[in-house]
Formats: structure tokens, C-alpha cells, sequence
């Protein structure tokens, strides 16, 4: 039996607007990853990826807040933790987290070398100096990063680099679960293979136990994840294995996202690509039934009557939707026997 | 047959250099192409590798170092104002971020308005143009009775990109330069926004240049591929013949470096 790294359950949080209205984007959310394992999330823009990547560090600022739900990170539940000794005990040792915008998230005036000093004490004031560059220097050499990087301020670094010196400041106290956030969406192919290249490195070297990673890009994550979870308005809609999830996508918002891959390979001209039409719901009054149903093609009138539960299909393969699995996919190849 | 073909916009060592002697940086160096009518052509490359600068200059909204342009056949002559209006009739683009693409102050009825007058429509009634906005609009499957009297700011992403090609359909011009028309937003969108480009292309027949960093995008696009690398074009052909067959290494590694469904995706080589 595999350690379980990360265990979520029923996560939900809220953020709160100026105007005193709940925005839920993170809405009953439970998840788990073993150690070693690679866990990737995908959905369109706004569906609650990245607030669901805040939320798991258990560490809320306003107007992010925390409704209900449980984290328990290797064994250790840290639900309800003092926010201060979260900050201490829990952010880069235990969970650790690549922003987004990484190539902003470098202080311009500092070097790098004196960023790490200053992560490292914060968290073990007796460690000196020596100790620190040995520790910077092994996580520099796992990452393909010359050791003169650490003596350099962020402006000299490329796009990359700079990229790959934030994922070695936020996996240098080896961290147990390690969130990152479209790590490579503004880095052009090469690098981005570079650094996917990297996190499995470092998944190898043992400097972190497993990998959250997400992103809107189905065929990185599919190379990357071991499990894919795809998300839609805060809510999981599937969940299964990478294969599953791209070659036998349930969901009809999974079927539309992988409809719209664009991979350069052969027979890729052939294939027309599905576009989901209609926008995401206004999660400040969300519907009634399945939050899908506006945009759905298969929907019944059931549908917007009442909320839809996750449908748990056994092997961890979980999806939403009042059709059963035979249903959908009967569904799916009418749809395809119209089209062609 | 490409020698069938008219050849519509063209250029013979075009260079870009920017800065003076030791910060000097050539950012196009000498290239030479030939578009024809009616293609789809991408220009691919890695960032920094003078794409968007080639886009300028073809538009004209920077001046050329080094060689020249052809447009259908005679050199292109821009040097004053009103000739610049006349060309920027028939050569248009669309940008890769939408939310600096409009003027903030401005409505989006005004944007459209505008494309309207531009193309000799200024003294059509009020209800006449009207219509064209409509029309435009259910173009590209936005509803323009929602549209009117908002700002940029309201719409989303995908939403101000439908735009653009709402107003391309009614500029109506021969050459489109999309430069990055889908980076910036997401997977399912780029669908849609990829679907009316192709669609507006059949409507009004026009020519078009894609600029990406996205080769599947491209190889799904494209009839021709250059591939760009510093400056120069390495390698150019036909989308089938460049992506599934490339011959220069660095057409390989680019084409390598995408993560892909049905091949292995083999990170040894970084």
C-alpha cells in the first residue's frame, strides 16, 4: 500500500466580494495523492484551478476563505491550523507551490543566493551559511543550473532560468507535496520540456514525494500526470488515469476539452476540432442543477432540476453526470455518426 | 500550382536591425518569401526569433532596414499618410493580446463604426449601419444588442478576439496577419476563435499569414510553414512536407520539444 502523500476531503472555500457575495470556487473537492505520483488538474480559464492550488495549502488571506473541508498532508490534518504556524511549520517543508507568474515572484533587488538564505532561515534560524550554499548548490546541480546563477540577480536570468530558479527555491526544504501552477505557460517548447524535465528529476532524486501540476494543456499534462482531474466551475466533473481521461473522456466537458487538442501529428488535419460553445456560469448565483447544463449538448430537462453528485465508477475513475457510463458513450457515437 | 498562383505580398532581403554598433541585434536578417493568393501561410518559430518584428514591418508600423516589399507585384509605397490609409485597407491584423488591442475609451460600437467609415461606408444611414454591426457580430456568434454601449473592459478574453474578427469581416481587406490570434487564451476557445478565422477566410477569400509558436497549431492551419530560427527562415514547405518530414535539426528538435498524444515524448533530449 502506497503512502498517501496528500488526502483531501469535501474542500470547499469561498472567496467573499467587496459587495459581501460568495463566490464558491472550490466546491466540494476531494482528492488524493500517493507518494511518487503526479496528479494533474485541467479546465478552461476561471474554473477554480488555480484558487483550488491556494486552497490546498490550508494558508487563506482574504477575500479567500475557508468553508468546509479537511487537508491532511501525510498523515497530519492541518485543517483549522493557527495561520501563523502553517506559515512556519507547514509552507515549504510540508506543501510547497510554484506561482503561476514564477517570473515575477524573484525580488529584482536581491540575489538569488541571499532569497534562499532568507527561505531557509526563516524556517531553521541555526543553519549558516556554508550549509545553506551546499544545500543550494545539490538542488541547483538536480535542476541543470550552473552554481553561478546563485550569485546573480533575477535580471540576468533568461525566461527559463528564471523559472527553474524559482521551482529550487520552493523545493530546497523537500517539500512532501509540491503544487505547481501552469509552471511552463509562458515559456516557449524547449524550455517548458526542460523544466517538465526537471520536476521529474527532482520527483526521482526524492527532493519531493508527489506533484500537483496544472494546466489547460491536455497533451503536457497527459505526458506528465499519472492521474488527470478535470474541473469545471469549482466542482470535479472527471476523474480518472491520464490514459482514461484522454482516450475514453466520460463527461461531456472532458469530451469537449479533449476535442480541442491540437497536437502536430498525422491525421491531426482530418479531425475536426469541437468547440464548447457558451460560457462558464456566473459562480456568483450558480445554477440550480448541473453547472454544465447551459452548455451541454446531451441535457435533459432533469438536469437543471437538481445538483448532479459525483458518479464514483470504481478504480478511481469518477465522473458528473446523471447519464449513466453506456449512456455517454451511446451518446457520443450518435453525435459521431451525425458529424460524419 | 504555385506558379498558377498570383503572388500577393512578397519580399526580398528584408532585414531589422535594431540598436548601433556593439548593442547592435539583427532581428530579421535578409529574409526573402513569396505569398501567394488565398494561402494560409504560418511562420513559426521560438520566442525572440523575429516573428513578431517581420509582422511589423510587413503592416508597416516599423520602417525596414534593408530590402524591400512587394505588394501584388509592384514595390509597396507607404511614405506618406494617405497612402499608408489605402494600403492598411488591404493588409490587416490581429493582434496577440486582445485586452491592449483596444482603445479603452472608446465603445465597441465605435470600433466598428470605425472599420464602416473606413471602407467608404460613412454616409449610409444610421439603421444601414446597424445592420453591418449586426451582421458582423452574429458572425462571430456574439449578439451585437448586448454589445452596444459597452466598453472593451467587459468582455472577456475570447470575447474581445471574436471581436477583432468581427471587424476584419468588416474591413474586408486581401491580407490578414494574425500574430499569436490564440496564445492568450484558452484550449476550448481556441477552437472557436480557430473556426471563424477558416470560416471568414471561405466568406471573403482572403490571404493569410499566421504568426505562432504552436507547430500542431500551425500544421492544423496551414497550407505553407516557414520556420523561423534568429532572424532567418531555416526551412519552408508545404505543412505536411515541413511538420511530418522536416529536414533541418532545428525543425526536428522544435517539433520534438511538443508533447504529444500518440508518440512518446522523449525528454532525454533537452
Amino acid at each position: 500500500m502506497p503512502r498517501v502523500m496528500l488526502e483531501v476531503k469535501d474542500l470547499t472555500t469561498k472567496y467573499i466580494t467587496r459587495f459581501k457575495e460568495d463566490v464558491y470556487a472550490v466546491d466540494h473537492v476531494s482528492l488524493k495523492v500517493e507518494e511518487g505520483k503526479t496528479l494533474g488538474i485541467s479546465g478552461e480559464s476561471g474554473c477554480g484551478k488555480s484558487t483550488l492550488a491556494l486552497s490546498l495549502m490550508g494558508y487563506y488571506f482574504p477575500p479567500l476563505h475557508y468553508t468546509s473541508g479537511e487537508i491532511i498532508i501525510d498523515g497530519r490534518n492541518i485543517t483549522g491550523m493557527n495561520p501563523d504556524d502553517i506559515r512556519k511549520s507547514i509552507l515549504g517543508t510540508e506543501i510547497s507551490y510554484i506561482p503561476q507568474s514564477a517570473m515575477n515572484a524573484l525580488n529584482p533587488t536581491q540575489k538569488i543566493i541571499h532569497f534562499i538564505e532568507d527561505v531557509i532561515q526563516a524556517h531553521d534560524p541555526y543553519k549558516t551559511k556554508k550549509e545553506i550554499y551546499e544545500l543550494a548548490t545539490g538542488c541547483c546541480d538536480v535542476l541543470g543550473l550552473p552554481a553561478e546563477v546563485l550569485q546573480k540577480y533575477p535580471v540576468e536570468l533568461s525566461g527559463g532560468m528564471k523559472q527553474r530558479t524559482v521551482i529550487a527555491v520552493s523545493v530546497i526544504l523537500f517539500p512532501k507535496v509540491l503544487i505547481a501552477d501552469e509552471p511552463s505557460s509562458a515559456l516557449d517548447v524547449t524550455s517548458q520540456k526542460m523544466v517538465i524535465k526537471m520536476l521529474k528529476n527532482l520527483m526521482e532524486k526524492g527532493y519531493i514525494k508527489s506533484l500537483i501540476f496544472i494546466t489547460h494543456e491536455l497533451p503536457l499534462l497527459y505526458n506528465v500526470a499519472d492521474d488527470i482531474m478535470v474541473m469545471y466551475a469549482g466542482q470535479i466533473v472527471e476523474k480518472g488515469t491520464a490514459k482514461e481521461v484522454v482516450f475514453d473522456p466520460l463527461h461531456p466537458y472532458a469530451k469537449g476539452l479533449i476535442g480541442s487538442i491540437i497536437v502536430p501529428e498525422k491525421g491531426l488535419r482530418d479531425v475536426k476540432l469541437t468547440a464548447i460553445p457558451g460560457v462558464p456560469p456566473n459562480l456568483k448565483k450558480p445554477p440550480a442543477g448541473c453547472q454544465f447544463a447551459e452548455r451541454c449538448k446531451f441535457v435533459w430537462p432533469k438536469c437543471k432540476a437538481a445538483s448532479v453528485p459525483l458518479r464514483d465508477v470504481g478504480y478511481g475513475r469518477a465522473y458528473r453526470c446523471i447519464l449513466s457510463e453506456k449512456e455517454l458513450r451511446d451518446a457520443y457515437l450518435r453525435e459521431a455518426k451525425k458529424d460524419a | 500550382m504555385p506558379d498558377e498562383k498570383q503572388i500577393c505580398l512578397s519580399g526580398s532581403g528584408l532585414t531589422k536591425v535594431f540598436g548601433f554598433g556593439r548593442q547592435k541585434t539583427v532581428a530579421v536578417d535578409h529574409v526573402d518569401f513569396n505569398f501567394y493568393e488565398g494561402e494560409l501561410v504560418s511562420i513559426v518559430g521560438e520566442s525572440g526569433s523575429g516573428k513578431t518584428t517581420l509582422a511589423k514591418m510587413l503592416l508597416g508600423l516599423i520602417s525596414i532596414t534593408e530590402g524591400d516589399i512587394y505588394f501584388q507585384g509592384k514595390k509597396r509605397d507607404i511614405r506618406t499618410h494617405k497612402k499608408k490609409k489605402e494600403y492598411w485597407k488591404s493588409v490587416q491584423a490581429i493582434f496577440q493580446d486582445p485586452y491592449s488591442s483596444y482603445n479603452i475609451f472608446n465603445k465597441i460600437d465605435a470600433v466598428l463604426l470605425d472599420c464602416i467609415n473606413m471602407r467608404g461606408g460613412r454616409h449610409l444611414p444610421h439603421a444601414k449601419k446597424v445592420e453591418l454591426m449586426a451582421e458582423a457580430c452574429g458572425f462571430v456568434n456574439l449578439k451585437f444588442e448586448e454589445l452596444t454601449n459597452k466598453y472593451p473592459f467587459e468582455l472577456s478574453g475570447g470575447q474581445m478576439q471574436r471581436l477583432m474578427i468581427a471587424r476584419i469581416f468588416l474591413l474586408n481587406p486581401k491580407i490578414l496577419l494574425a500574430d499569436e490570434p490564440t496564445s492568450m487564451i484558452d484550449a476550448c476557445s481556441r477552437a472557436t476563435i480557430l473556426d471563424m478565422l477558416m470560416q471568414l477566410r471561405k466568406e471573403i477569400g482572403m490571404t493569410i499569414i499566421f504568426i505562432t509558436h504552436d507547430i500542431g497549431l500551425a500544421y492544423y492551419v496551414s497550407d505553407s510553414v516557414y520556420i523561423m530560427e534568429h532572424g532567418k527562415f531555416v526551412e519552408s514547405g508545404s505543412a505536411d512536407e515541413v511538420i511530418l518530414h522536416p529536414k533541418e535539426a532545428y525543425t526536428q528538435r522544435l517539433i520534438s520539444d511538443v508533447p504529444k498524444i500518440y508518440e512518446e515524448w522523449d525528454l532525454s533530449t533537452v
